[in-house]
């Protein structure tokens, strides 16, 4: 019988099955931050140790502080102590950490696949939702919450029903100025903010084949916005180059042996799935949303909805978000004005998304308070290696160190009450930000151009180059 | 996790689709422990405006809906993050299950795994349930999980629920237990003390 990707990974990892249950799924890599300490919690309350302290791996993000990038930088003493949590929960449990300070330090979905702990055919869980980036190097990845963390940390495993499957193809060429975002975008656009709720998604066609690994991870990381907990794209040539060499890749014969075995991993060509989608990039203009829900996006060309003119159902959320953002009816979306740029977060933190940011930046002055903070440190001492740093900074952007920072401001990096930030980051749901926030989804490109026009742009038209 | 025993309730109705987690719980609460208690932030932003007064048009806040114990919800309530917190906080301030259409897999997950019951029942019958719950119900709902029923007046639904959840949840168990008592399979599945997946 043919198979998938996801069910030759799934079938693999299956220690036991249950009518009842489900499956016993192995966990090959457990990554854990902050949020982790309610999960050790738990497990000190049943007097159970950490099984695997060696397939468990550690960082610093929620959390950090972007400015003093310290322990002791953490201004609140609560926040500081869960910090602190995680510092001895770890060296308690011979968990290693990238914690504040190691080189190796970020965001923990950007150093997954930066140090190769991440790899084709493993399963990878996260106490974060966002998690499914992974999925981009052909890894069944999937977010959980802290009881499910604790149930990993005792037992390396976690039981789960198997989803049904969908796979979105993507054909056409991207046109310059867009990237994997405007893809993402699109797509949760089109099939809404549960079109994949239930589902595993996997990303196929020659556009998925031309990209980056560092595109296919902003792919797949939105992948629960448009409902699904897993996004896969399946492992090759492209993949392989960019794990060859990573710290935690297997290397010498052993390498030669797992590449043949990622090589068999793509679904079969007969494989079938529950639901089979489409999609042509080729006329893809740079996305923006409007509202308060990833699949509020629309391109930079287009007008912001008339709540009058959607889907009756849809009217009363469309008019809050409308009042929420401050925005009217049928506007132009070249037309709203900002008050604040952030370019950072796990979708769009790498030095890739930086360097689009920096191109576009490059020879111009910021006109609003504009924000850069790098996925991981390895991406911040790339960028400064590459004089990132200083475009951004004699643009007048605030070169910050790595973590979450803006995307969720669990940090205290936040915006106040009724600014409009153009942000880089997944959510742009109400109060995200900070209390009164107006966040628009975007690309790294379009918030770089915002932060120097004030405005939208069709960043097509600043930038050149077929890709 | 406590034993999910059937009641009676009344439920309070937020038939919005899409209720996020930075809704449910706003990041800025997530500092706390599980002991502080989340009562006050379920909600915070919308039961409370910028002075802290209570928001009396929001739902919960009307009289006749305070003390509800079932939350009648749009689709994909609870979508968003993985923080357990959306999950703690509505069993603090007295949440015991919430029907809706559909719900973010994660959160449904988080749910079973501390006993917040999620019903998940056609918007056809959340619809009939939102009728019987507006203007008070003063208790006149019954869950029974057991039963697999949800009934109010003469009108009874039944959902479905994994027979393994729904057998933790009536027991009060926790899932880690009944796993470690499958560690010989766990063991077996390691086939020694390497990387499984490197293997």
């Amino acid at each position: 019988m043919p198979r998938s990707l996801f069910d030759k990974i799934w079938s693999q990892h299956d220690v036991l099955s249950r009518p009842d249950a489900g499956t016993l799924l192995y966990i090959d890599r457990h990554l854990i931050h902050e949020g982790s300490r309610r999960g050790f919690d738990i497990l000190r309350d049943k007097g159970l140790s950490v099984r695997r302290p060696d397939l468990t791996f550690a960082t610093a993000d929620h959390y950090v502080p972007t400015r003093a990038h310290a322990t002791q930088g953490v201004p609140d003493a609560d926040k500081r102590g869960i910090v602190e949590a995680l510092e001895g929960n770890t060296k308690a449990a011979g968990v290693q950490l990238f914690g504040i300070g190691h080189r190796q330090q970020g965001i923990v979905h950007v150093i997954g696949p930066e140090l190769g702990l991440t790899l084709p055919g493993t399963t990878v869980v996260c106490g974060d939702s966002h998690t499914a980036t992974h999925g981009a190097l052909g890894a069944l990845a999937f977010g959980i919450g802290a009881s499910e963390v604790a149930h990993v940390l005792a037992t390396q495993t976690l039981w789960q029903h198997k989803p049904k499957a969908m796979r979105i193809t993507i054909s056409g060429r991207l046109r310059p100025g867009t990237s994997a975002k405007d893809i993402i975008l699109a797509i949760i656009a089109r099939i809404g903010m549960s079109g994949a709720s239930g589902y595993v998604v996997e990303y196929a066609g020659p556009v998925v084949d031309r990209l980056s690994i560092e595109q296919r991870l902003t792919l797949c990381n939105m992948s629960i916005e448009a409902g699904a907990k897993f996004g896969l794209i399946a492992p090759d040539d492209t993949t392989i180059a960019y794990l060859a060499g990573r710290p935690f890749a297997p290397t010498g014969d052993d390498w030669d042996r797992y590449v043949a075995r990622w090589r068999k991993l793509a679904s079969d060509p007969d494989a079938v799935f529950d639901r089979d989608l489409a999609i042509d990039i080729s006329d893809l203009r740079p996305m923006i949303t409007w509202g308060t829900s990833p699949e509020d996006a629309i391109q930079v060309d287009g007008c912001v909805p008339d709540p009058d003119h959607v889907d009756a159902k849809a009217r009363d959320r469309a008019r809050a978000a409308l009042d929420y953002m401050g925005l009217s009816a049928g506007m132009r979306v070249t037309d709203i004005a900002f008050d604040r740029v952030f370019i950072g977060s796990c979708t769009n933190g790498r030095i890739s998304d930086l360097r689009e940011a920096a191109r576009v930046i490059d020879g111009r002055k910021a006109i609003l308070p504009a924000l850069v903070v790098p996925g991981s440190t390895e991406v911040k001492t790339q960028a400064e290696a590459e004089g990132l740093d200083r475009i951004f900074t004699s643009a007048g952007f605030e070169w910050r160190s790595s973590g979450c920072s803006m995307c969720v401001g669990m940090n205290g990096d936040l915006a106040t009450s009724g600014e409009r930030c153009a942000s880089t980051s997944n959510r742009n749901f109400v109060g995200r930000q900070g209390v009164g926030v107006r966040t628009h989804l975007m690309s790294p490109a379009m918030a770089a151009a915002i932060a120097v026009f004030g405005k939208p742009v069709d960043v097509s038209q600043i930038v050149d180059g077929d890709r | 996790m406590q034993r999910f025993e059937s009641f009676c309730g009344s439920a309070a109705p937020l038939p919005r689709d899409n209720i996020d987690t930075d809704q449910i719980v706003p990041a800025r609460f997530l500092a706390r422990r599980r002991a502080d208690g989340l009562e006050a932030a379920l909600f915070h932003d919308q039961r409370f405006d910028k002075t802290g007064t209570l928001v009396e048009s929001f739902a919960l806040n009307r009289p006749e809906h305070r003390g509800a114990q079932i939350l009648l919800a749009g689709n994909n309530f609870g979508c968003g993050s993985s923080r357990e917190h959306a999950v703690y906080a509505l069993l603090d301030y007295g949440f015991r299950a919430v029907v809706a259409p559909s719900f973010g897999a994660i959160f449904f997950q988080n749910s079973l795994l501390n006993g917040l019951l999620p019903i998940v029942l056609p918007q056809r019958d959340v619809n009939v349930l939102l009728v019987a719950a507006a203007g008070g119900t003063a208790n006149s709902f019954y869950i029974s999980l057991e039963r697999q029923t949800i009934t109010t007046g003469a009108t009874s639904f039944t959902f479905d629920i994994d027979p393994f959840r729904k057998e933790c949840m009536l027991l009060g168990l926790d899932d880690i237990d009944f796993t470690l008592r499958q560690l010989d399979a766990i063991i077996a599945y390691e086939g020694g003390s390497g990387d499984p997946s490197l293997s």
